[in-house]
């Protein structure tokens, strides 16, 4: 991106309620996906009617925003008619882009809807000048989001090799593998990212207790245990305790999540023209929240302040959880 | 009856460069067949060491009579690593692709789109088809009946599955060996060759889960999917990949091949494969359209 340009603030939201939040908290856009297996946080209780999103698309716009829908699961092989539908669904209600990782999806909407932007969501994992390159041309993607796992120098040069823009998550739960080639939760419960829009599905989910305290399972798998008058937490499967080589810990991951506020200005300066937050789970207090201290510190990045007074600005979001800033520092390797 | 075909897919380890010779060679003169895949698929870093070994053996190979198929990396990122891929597709021999990266130099010439390619619809494997791939692996969380689907829309290119070995489940740029060894990806020391069949991950009650291999995660339980011809024809299926590992794999082979051949049932087939001391049980929950883990032949 040409130095001083704004920088996109593009915000999470799981219903329309939250879309508003976001919206009035200062997002220049906001995602969201519709209520089935379409995009990658499909769970219960959140996510769009196609009414719900021509109203959502309607109340951004009014306000200067704009609404970014998330297509971007894997179109099943024996009934694709959900994806076309989605994706048919968003160009015709005004959205400003779709975001889409699967070649089904990119092709239907580059052939079908040309007028309407692509996104290549982080679900098709491209990080390389050449497979970037290769959505543009095939499908005429306009931004792609970056997976998780780059340093802040590797998306430096990645801008300087690409024509197309890129988004860099900032905020929020950090996948450690690659997003959109990953099954390991397929591999325990049957139900993964890429086939049904979901990761360690609350359904597979149980927690044990016995005298010493509490065992978090995913399918029967023991993924954590917690002394009695620990908090459990959610048994994501790449961020448990396991045991290898004789050693037991956190081998994938530490129960962690994403905070780059300190790198908003580094990432400025690799060229990134969009940062995301992560959290269409999230609810409106959450997100209004998140939003408002992100536009802040976006404010304050373009303004010239250091990295310093940034990350004071987003001090007050950790709830008291631990948090990285994940593969933007070489050393997270 | 159409033949169904065997692949031995690419070592997924890093093995030294003598353990590499001593196998391909013995593939070579024993294992029955048809297409070996060479070449490093997990991590750039250990291309220099096998590198230097591949021309020797790929002569062997094709010697011998087998269809050699060169394999290139999952997840390059440094220029060093893109440029090899760059290489490799120029190559005349059939090459697989692992990555997106790699289509646009081998657009036009024929490929083999391997499992961490996302081709989950015909839709998918049409437009991949159209750029060249010939032989289709798709994605091993993929079910026998989504795989048929898939293969019925798309009669112009051969289906293949992965049929044995150790599941490839994910990847990262955070490598795991180094990880554990308290070590950065950047100066990991190669730990992962300790490792000859990745290094079991266990839950905390001692239940044998994944298995780490550098930047690769994988099952600590062996795929063990066995179809009987029927079924892969009914399926469009005409080739099962093998994905080697320390055990005995022209043994490995020779059981795939009665049993693509029919002279084997898939139920004692499974229990040959049991006895040849591999890394973990069987499972093909995922060719079932269930939980990869679940036991092989539960239904």
């Amino acid at each position: 991106m040409i130095k001083g340009q704004h920088m996109e603030l593009v915000c999470p939201a799981g219903t329309p309620a939250t879309l508003r939040a976001a919206v009035q908290a200062g997002a220049d856009a906001v995602y969201c996906g519709f209520r089935d297996e379409t995009n990658a946080r499909n769970f219960p209780g959140l996510n769009f009617s196609p009414k719900e999103m021509a109203e959502g698309i309607r109340f951004a716009h009014d306000h200067g925003s704009k609404v970014l829908v998330a297509i971007n699961t894997f179109a099943r092989a024996e009934n694709p008619d959900p994806w076309r539908k989605a994706a048919d669904s968003a160009a015709a209600s005004g959205a400003d882009a779709i975001i889409a990782a699967d070649i089904a999806v990119l092709d239907h909407m580059a052939a079908s809807h040309p007028q309407t932007r692509l996104h290549l969501s982080v679900q098709a994992g491209a990080a390389t000048p050449e497979a970037i390159d290769f959505y543009a041309e095939a499908f005429g993607v306009r931004r792609v989001v970056l997976p998780r796992v780059l340093s802040v120098q590797e998306i430096a040069a990645l801008n300087r090799a690409i024509a197309v823009e890129t988004e860099a998550f900032v905020f929020g739960g950090l996948c450690v593998m690659m997003e959109g080639r990953c099954h390991l939760s397929s591999y325990a419960t049957g139900r993964s990212p890429n086939l049904n829009g979901v990761c360690s599905p609350p359904e597979a989910v149980s927690y044990v207790e016995d005298a010493a305290g509490t065992t978090a399972r995913l399918s029967g798998f023991t993924i954590d245990r917690y002394d009695r008058g620990e908090a459990a937490g959610y048994p994501t499967l790449c961020k448990g305790r396991f045991k290898a080589g004789g050693k037991t810990g956190y081998l994938f991951e530490d129960p962690v999540s994403l905070n780059a506020g300190s790198m908003i200005v580094a990432l400025r300066e690799a060229g990134v023209t969009a940062l995301k937050i992560e959290g269409r789970q999230r609810g409106k207090g959450y997100v209004t929240q998140v939003v408002r201290a992100f536009r802040e510190a976006v404010d304050a990045a373009e303004q010239g302040h250091d990295p310093g007074e940034i990350d004071s600005i987003l001090a007050g979001l950790s709830e008291g959880g631990r948090q990285t800033t994940g593969a933007y520092r070489k050393t997270w390797r | 009856m159409p033949r169904i075909a065997l692949t031995l897919g690419p070592v997924f380890f890093h093995w030294p460069a003598e353990r590499l010779g001593d196998f391909y060679r013995r593939i070579a003169d024993e294992a029955p067949v048809e297409r070996v895949h060479l070449g490093e698929v997990v991590c750039g870093k250990r291309m220099p060491f096998s590198d230097p070994v591949w021309p020797e053996l790929i002569e062997r190979l094709e010697r011998a009579g087998k269809e050699v198929v060169l394999s290139t990396l999952a997840a390059p990122t440094t220029t060093r690593e893109r440029r090899s891929i760059e290489d490799l597709c120029g190559d005349d021999r059939l090459v697989e692709i692992n990555d997106i990266t790699a289509v646009p130099a081998r657009t036009g010439r024929p490929f083999v789109a391997g499992p961490f390619v996302n081709v989950y619809n015909g839709t998918a494997a049409q437009f991949l088809v159209r750029r060249g791939a010939h032989t289709i692996c798709p994605p091993v969380e993929l079910s026998l009946v989504h795989v048929g689907t898939i293969a019925q829309a798309c009669p112009d290119a051969e289906f293949e599955i992965f049929a044995f070995g150790r599941l490839p489940l994910a990847l990262s740029g955070r490598c795991y060996h180094a990880r554990l060894h308290g070590l950065h990806k950047d100066s990991c020391q190669f730990t992962c060759e300790q490792d000859p069949d990745g290094l079991v991950v266990d839950t905390l009650d001692d239940q044998a889960f994944l298995a780490i291999n550098g930047v690769q995660t994988m099952s600590a339980q062996v795929q063990a999917v066995m179809p009987t011809p029927m079924e892969c024809i009914d399926r469009g299926i005409s080739r099962l990949r093998l994905s080697p590992h320390t055990c005995d794999m022209v043994e490995v082979a020779r059981i795939y091949r009665s049993l693509a051949e029919g002279r084997q049932e898939p139920e004692h087939a499974r229990a040959l494969l049991s006895g040849l001391g591999l890394p973990g049980m069987l499972v093909d929950g995922y060719s079932r359209g269930r939980a990869g883990a679940d036991a092989a032949a539960s239904a």
